[in-house]
């Protein structure tokens, strides 16, 4: 078989500039579900993830940024291949650091809208550390966890959320490990955005995203989303099809009737914390909202702290200052 | 006299009170870390380089938290440093201990100057001309007040100013620059325990005192730098137009880290201490992703932890910059010593076959400028770099010509032009071109960037055929890379009976020895290599023109018999006459261990029978 040679890059590297953004000619279209469209879900028919795929479109559709500005990345697992199926810059890191990656771009790029997708592996198990630490520093970005309680593209592992005595590979008499409970996990973690969703609830979907795309901080919606392969019926308890009840949280309104003292305040952290451990299948909705000042902000004030001092010297002077002083 | 390790040697006027004149002079400065050692061993460098002096130090640092032994060692003089030197001329001990552990590094007939309040030296003795001073109740005399013994390496180097006749205005600049900013007390105190020094008329004492043969400068040449490595590494960084990073501290990485973190606001960039290796390589690899030219580092085991992500970064084709400052290994091993064991880590590491560049400073000026290649390379081939420093090079100050700035600093900025219709993130024909986020792209399809093998377009395949021709691209582009680099260099003779491969740090002491070897007439020559992954076209033709190829290199001989970097040239080569001089006892090499080792080499082969020319 011939082998490629690749030719060698006689372009220099442009000339670059943050401002050199130049329209390429091409009229700027409309962020469609059309034009977001990518390769087919390669996901199991029936999988949970069809559902949030759909739900993220018409978040999309409904935010309308600049679609080159858009970001979609995921680590490893089913959910992880999401990017492949979203036609917008993005892609496929390592199992467990698509957090760290994406805080990467979103510290780099201010310009941007980054939106992470993984799996209760990513996420809470491999990813672990990386969630508990950029839920603290508040990066700027938008976490979706796709949780299925199963470890579903390896074929059927316990998971860091399957419930005790849950059947799986590596238990088959049944889950012995306290799973993680991912709303106290995140509440305890710092995060300013934390909601919870449902697969089969659409409209709430989008309505968790898009506001969690819209919080400025780091955001996160867990979505249970069903592995109908692996773990089929794992979300019937809170799918009113399937004889559950869905108990979305109401959000207080201080509007001062005897009413609103029963509803969730966003900002109570104990009161989220209470929350997250009611008994199985819990509440939907937003968890907890704070304003915090993001990684983002804090390192632009650095940033602008550090050129009022050297009053905005060019790069050159700078270290040619360094140098002088180690003559 | 440079190279010959007893430079102080000079013609001796009898009776006291004489000026020696000497080409260069070994200073071993020996006591506890917090006495300040490192203070005063920096002061003479800074002076070194600024008197237009070669300079090169030597440090041994303690891994506890505070205090313990510590040494600073630095030679000066004119001419060229090349090592700092086998053994010392002049020896302080500030304690017994410093005494004990270190009076073996003096060369007989040396200069031993003790703190007669705390060394009591052996009387019968009498290889060295020691001289006992009070160093520590003269500081506290001087100074007085509050500040205890605080002071005494400043009066250590009054002492040394007189010894060696050092420009006493120069050095009182650099003292008062250092403490300037601080407390006024701070200085005067500084000022009074050096003027203490300064009046000790250790010239009769010692029978006669020193002055630096000072050859002037050729005209027009820049002004002196004067810094250890890891400063010369970052600020090629930033010449390199690294504006983002990330790391986790871990020695001796981590003063570069804390470098970035200070320097980059002021150029509008970003560095993040993350929470652990897998976070720092993979928020680098984020800034990457997002257009920026970005490094992240470490020392040895930091290094292992990154190497999943590094072949993520070798399969999207990601640029990037990893810096590993070397230590002793495996494990937490020695993490305040020297070693050169990461270079097959360094080139093999990770999973899958996954070509990356590696690149080695030969000295500390050179750090700076592996930095600015290391950045090119990234760029121009879509790859990540890996350099590989060491805790000696981090931690020894070098003076060196000043860089020419104007003419090297790199655009940092990232390209978010428009892609056209025919942008194809992973193209066969051609190098990958990496479109960060923000650019357009024409035909409207955006790229996927993964680790899954992919087609032109990045969508993931099993295919075998694109599996090879993938895999076949990143391995070329590297060896269009390797076609492109000069063939290196040969110091001394261009054939002859042995030729000194060498790698990294050991530089110095490789060319020190071969010059010793060149001067009692034996035909030797240097090759040292920057690139070691890729390996330089032409070294087979170099190879051929020698008897014994002896590679130096800091780390062990291994099951064959052979270090690292000798292990990778006989796979490439094939040849048997390549062997190895390596050694795993923590510390740099000295000229005497290689010429040691060459000799041993030599008659080995010879009883062998073996001569392959």
């Amino acid at each position: 078989m011939s082998t490629a040679v690749p030719t060698p890059s006689t372009e220099a590297l442009p000339a670059l500039s943050l401002s050199n953004r130049a329209p390429t000619g091409a009229p700027r279209v409309p962020v469609t579900k059309k034009a977001l469209t990518a390769d087919h879900p390669t996901w199991c028919p029936g999988c949970g993830d069809f559902a949030v795929l759909a739900a993220f479109y018409r978040v999309l559709e409904k935010l309308q940024y600049p679609h080159e500005n858009i970001v979609t990345f995921a680590g490893i697992g089913c959910s992880s291949r999401f990017p492949y199926f979203v036609n917008t810059h993005g892609g496929h890191f390592i199992h467990g650091r698509s957090l760290p990656f994406a805080a990467g771009i979103s510290l780099g790029r201010d310009d941007l809208h980054v939106f992470v997708f993984g799996g209760d592996g990513d996420g809470f198990s491999i990813g672990g550390n990386h969630l508990v630490h950029t839920a603290r520093k508040n990066v700027r970005l938008t976490y979706v966890i796709m949780d299925n309680f199963v470890y579903g593209l390896t074929k059927k592992q316990t998971s860091p959320t399957s419930p005790i005595g849950f059947k799986s590979k590596t238990d088959p008499t049944g889950a012995m490990d306290q799973p993680i409970n991912p709303m106290r996990t995140l509440v305890n973690s710092g995060a300013t955005f934390i909601a919870r969703s449902h697969a089969t609830q659409v409209n709430h979907m989008i309505d968790m995203m898009t506001r969690a795309a819209q919080h400025d901080g780091f955001s996160v919606v867990e979505i249970l989303s069903e592995c109908v392969e692996f773990y089929a019926g794992a979300f019937d308890a809170a799918n009113p099809r399937k004889g559950g009840a869905f108990r979305s949280i109401e959000l207080k309104k201080h509007d001062g009737t005897p009413e609103d003292a029963s509803r969730h305040d966003p900002t109570d952290e104990l009161a989220a914390y209470k929350l997250a451990t009611e008994p199985w299948p819990g509440s939907f909705g937003i968890f907890y909202e704070v304003k915090r000042p993001t990684k983002n902000r804090l390192e632009a004030d650095l940033i602008a702290r550090a050129r009022e001092r050297t009053k905005g010297a060019a790069d050159l002077d700078l270290l040619q200052a360094s140098f002088a002083r180690l003559r | 006299m440079v190279g010959s390790n007893s430079p102080m040697a000079g013609a001796e006027t009898p009776g006291a009170s004489t000026v020696q004149t000497v080409p260069d002079a070994v200073i071993r400065l020996a006591g506890n870390s917090q006495d300040g050692i490192q203070t005063i061993g920096g002061f003479l460098a800074r002076l070194a380089g600024r008197s237009d002096q070669d300079v090169m130090t030597y440090m041994t640092i303690p891994s506890t938290i505070s205090g313990g032994p510590s040494i600073f060692q630095v030679r000066m003089g004119t001419g060229e440093i090349l090592s700092a030197g086998d053994h010392a001329d002049f020896l302080v001990a500030f304690y017994q201990h410093s005494y004990d552990a270190h009076l073996h590094s003096l060369r007989p007939g040396g200069v031993l100057v003790y703190d007669s309040d705390h060394v009591k030296p052996d009387p019968e003795d009498k290889r060295f001309t020691a001289v006992g001073i009070p160093i520590t109740s003269l500081t506290v005399e001087a100074v007085g007040g509050a500040s205890k013994d605080k002071g005494k390496n400043i009066f250590v180097l009054g002492l040394i100013a007189r010894a060696f006749n050092l420009d006493v205005e120069k050095l009182r600049t650099l003292v008062t620059e250092r403490f300037g900013g601080r407390a006024e007390d701070i200085v005067r105190n500084a000022m009074l325990a050096f003027d203490a020094g300064y009046a000790m008329p250790v010239e009769n004492l010692l029978g006669h005192c020193y002055r630096f043969d000072h050859k002037p400068r050729v005209t027009g040449q820049r002004a002196q730098v004067t810094m250890d490595g890891n400063t010369a590494l970052t600020y090629g960084l930033l010449a390199a137009g690294v504006r983002h990073g990330s790391g986790y501290p871990i020695t001796p990485w981590s003063s570069i880290m804390e470098m970035l973190r200070t320097e980059l606001p002021k150029y509008g960039g970003v560095f993040v201490q993350a929470e652990d290796e897998l976070s720092a390589v993979s928020q680098a690899l984020g800034f990457s992703y997002s257009g920026h030219l970005a490094v992240t580092g470490s020392s040895g085991p930091g290094l292992s932890l990154k190497m999943e992500a590094l072949g993520w970064a070798v399969m999207a084709e990601m640029p990037l910059i990893v810096v590993n400052v070397q230590r002793g290994g495996p494990s937490t091993g020695l993490p305040t010593n020297v070693e050169q064991s990461d270079l097959l880590q360094a080139i093999y590491g990770s999973h899958g076959d996954a070509p990356r560049v590696v690149l080695a400073p030969r000295d500390v000026e050179d750090c700076f400028y592996v930095a600015i290649e290391a950045g090119r390379i990234a760029r121009e081939y879509s790859t990540p770099v890996l350099i590989l420093s060491d805790f000696a090079l981090a931690t020894r100050i070098e003076a060196f010509e000043e860089p020419d700035l104007e003419k090297l600093m790199a655009d940092p900025k990232p390209d978010l032009s428009g892609r056209g219709a025919d942008y194809k993130p992973y193209p066969l024909e051609r190098i990958t071109r990496h479109a960060p986020p923000g650019s357009r792209m024409e035909s409207g399809t955006y790229p996927v960037v993964t680790g899954l093998e992919h087609d032109e377009m990045g969508h993931p395949t099993g295919s075998p055929e694109l599996h090879t021709r993938m895999t076949a691209k990143r391995r070329e582009k590297i060896k269009r890379l390797a076609a492109t680099l000069p063939v290196p260099e040969i110091y001394g003779d261009a054939k002859g009976d042995v030729l000194v491969v060498g790698w990294g740090s050991t530089f110095g002491p490789i060319r020190d020895a071969v010059k010793t070897l060149r001067a009692a007439g034996e035909k030797t020559g240097q090759v040292h290599l920057r690139h070691v992954h890729p390996l330089p076209p032409g070294l087979e033709e170099v190879f051929r023109g020698y008897r014994h190829i002896c590679v130096v290199e800091m780390n062990d001989e291994g099951l064959y018999g052979h270090g690292q970097l000798a292990t990778l040239l006989r796979a490439r080569y094939a040849n048997p006459a390549i062997r190895s001089i390596a050694k795993t006892d923590g510390l740099t090499f000295k000229v005497r261990e290689i010429v040691d080792g060459i000799k041993r080499l030599q008659a080995a082969a010879g009883s062998n029978g073996k001569n392959h020319a």
